[in-house]
């Protein structure tokens, strides 16, 4: 059995029901709205698995998942070396969020990485601490930090509610994805100029671990051929 | 094929050079709170060192590195003259080199004592290379210090010499800093007044702990800038001479003589390097043909602040430096808010001594 993870939940979960049945494959949810489970009608040999977006990189980089859609910002944060893990099938075309560093608005003395470093430097001068950058993308923050050479910040974990994390006070800035700047504006913030680490968007992606018997092999290949000419 | 037993033995071997000099053999913990890792060398730290929790101080790193506890301890203890040994397992996160080991050996030897910081400097190299006896290496050496010096002498504000001194492990930044300051690149500056400044209350919402004097500090700061002229070119050209300069430490010497002479603010530092080198060459080692290179230890080494080597194997180029070492005084003092004591020191790795040992004789 050829396994698909799809997103459980909201808006992502019915974009990707319609990528999917535009191309022949109906994702059908279990009657019951609350039962995790799904049938696939237009192809036979998948099973449809329902996971929250941020476990499908880890079931994808350990083979229990042949396929899944996720974001490109959660599949690069959570793996390490992603590209030997999973490989990028299809872009789907939803989803789009950057992944960003924003700060108060009211910095008015900050418009880029370049501000934000020399701030760093005051910050821990004034206040004997670090200053605390709050957002759940560790991995893809620091890395973007160190390559930007921005020193002498902090990073605050924060699983949710991340824009409210500086007037929470919890932080003095974030790296959290934004899709139209709404919340930050609502939240007194603003993006760095040259603050956008990462550009992301709901993809399909292949797992390059699982071990595929002869038979699921011509399952995986007849799926990719549905969903790249729809027949 | 190098197996454990063979190690631990390579590894006494290694130690018992520096044990002979009667340096007090010191194991730190396994265990290291992070803040102090983390107040040391920032965020990058959490992607090369393990992390885990205890629930009663908080996150906890297995060691990266033995020097770190070793100044603690000493720093805690008192600040008289020491000499600290110590051989154990050190661990490092591997993404990016995945093929690299997640723990491996150090022997190590750190010398606290401020007397005469050259012969120091020279006792831990010529240790590192007895122990090193008989495999062929390359050896590179640096010294973060003149680097240091030739900054703090610009004729320019200290705003642009502490800003380029806290980069100077960050190449990249460090350029960027020296090519806005020198005119080279215009810095992009958010274009505010105090007009401005004046009207954020009305403006915007205050929030976080960054409060609006220090905004108004850092305008006036800006401001300031941008009426600072640019450094003089020629003090550019003598720092970009610094930091490309590679050849052997007796050419280097003679060169850098001369250049103290145009910029007298590196003579001290110059002097000590030329002190070392005697100390070097009285012990055998000929300057002729030691390497010296000018940015040598500014990315991999942060927290060395004077002389700084490694050894490399000769012929497999992708190795990790069979030992490193260099001067940390600067550390000292950040450790020991307030106390400092000049300090040095250098790590062996038995792991690779011994595979360049058995690479030789087959």
């Amino acid at each position: 059995m050829i396994r698909l993870g799809i997103p459980s939940k909201g808006r992502l979960m019915d974009q990707t029901f319609g990528w999917f049945s535009e191309r022949g494959i109906n994702l059908v949810r279990s009657d019951s709205d609350r039962e995790y489970a799904g049938r696939i009608d237009g192809i036979k040999g998948v099973q449809l698995i329902f996971l929250s977006a941020n476990e499908i990189p880890r079931e994808l980089s350990s083979g229990r998942l042949h396929f899944g859609v996720t974001g490109t910002d959660l599949i690069k944060e959570k793996l390490a070396r992603f590209s030997r893990l999973v490989e990028p099938i299809s872009e789907l075309g939803f989803g789009f969020a950057n992944l960003i560093i924003a700060v108060p608005g009211f910095w008015i003395d900050v418009d880029s990485l370049d501000d934000l470093d020399a701030v760093s430097a005051q910050f821990r001068e004034k206040n004997g601490y670090r200053l605390r950058i709050a957002t759940k993308y560790h991995r893809l923050l620091r890395e973007f930090l160190i390559k930007a050479g921005v020193a002498d910040y902090q990073i605050v974990d924060s699983q949710g509610a991340t824009e409210g994390a500086v007037k929470n006070g919890l932080a003095e800035a974030i790296a959290d994805i934004t899709s139209t700047g709404d919340t930050l504006k609502a939240n007194h913030l603003k993006i760095l100029s040259d603050g956008v680490i990462l550009k992301s968007q709901a993809t399909l992606f292949k797992s390059l671990v699982a071990n595929l018997s002869e038979e699921e092999d011509q399952v995986a290949n007849l799926l990719l051929k549905k969903l790249e000419t729809g027949n | 094929m190098t197996v454990l037993k063979d190690i631990l033995s390579e590894a006494k071997n290694l130690a018992a050079v520096f044990e002979k000099t009667g340096a007090e053999v010191v194991e730190p913990d396994f265990l290291q709170i992070s803040n102090v890792l983390l107040d040391l060398y920032g965020e990058d730290i959490r992607g090369r060192a393990f992390i885990t929790n205890d629930p009663v101080y908080g996150e906890m790193m297995l060691r990266p590195d033995f020097t770190i506890p070793i100044v603690e301890q000493h720093m805690a203890n008192s600040v008289s003259p020491a000499r600290y040994t110590y051989c154990g397992k050190v661990f490092r996160r591997q993404e990016e080199f995945p093929d690299r080991p997640r723990e491996f050996l150090q022997v190590g030897y750190e010398i606290f004592d401020g007397a005469n910081t050259e012969k120091a400097d020279a006792e831990v190299f010529l240790l590192v290379n007895e122990a090193l006896n008989r495999i062929p290496v390359r050896i590179a050496t640096g010294d973060i210090g003149i680097l240091m010096a030739a900054v703090r002498s610009l004729s320019t504000t200290e705003t642009r010499k502490n800003a380029l001194l806290r980069h100077i492990w960050r190449p990249n930044r460090f350029r960027t800093l020296l090519n806005q300051f020198s005119g080279l690149s215009s810095k992009p500056y958010p274009n505010r007044n105090l007009e401005d400044y004046n009207k954020l209350l009305d403006k915007f919402e205050i929030i976080g702990s960054r409060n609006v004097y220090e905004i108004k500090e850092r305008l006036e700061q800006i401001n300031l800038e941008t009426k600072t002229d640019p450094i003089n070119p020629e003090e550019v050209k003598i720092l970009d001479d610094l930091l490309s300069l590679k050849d052997t430490c007796a050419v280097v010497l003679g060169h850098l003589e001369k250049v103290s002479k145009k910029m007298p603010g590196i003579e001290a530092t110059v002097n000590k390097f030329h002190k070392r080198l005697s100390y070097l060459e009285k012990n055998g080692v000929n300057i002729d043909l030691l390497d010296f290179e000018g940015s040598y230890g500014r990315t991999s080494m942060e927290y060395y602040d004077g002389f700084v080597f490694g050894f490399y194997s000769e012929t497999q180029r992708n190795l990790s430096p069979v030992a490193t070492g260099g001067r940390y005084d600067a550390l000292t003092e950040r450790i020991g808010q307030g106390k400092k004591i000049p300090a040095v020191g250098a790590i062996l790795r038995p792991d690779l001594t011994l595979l360049l040992r058995q690479n030789n004789h087959d």
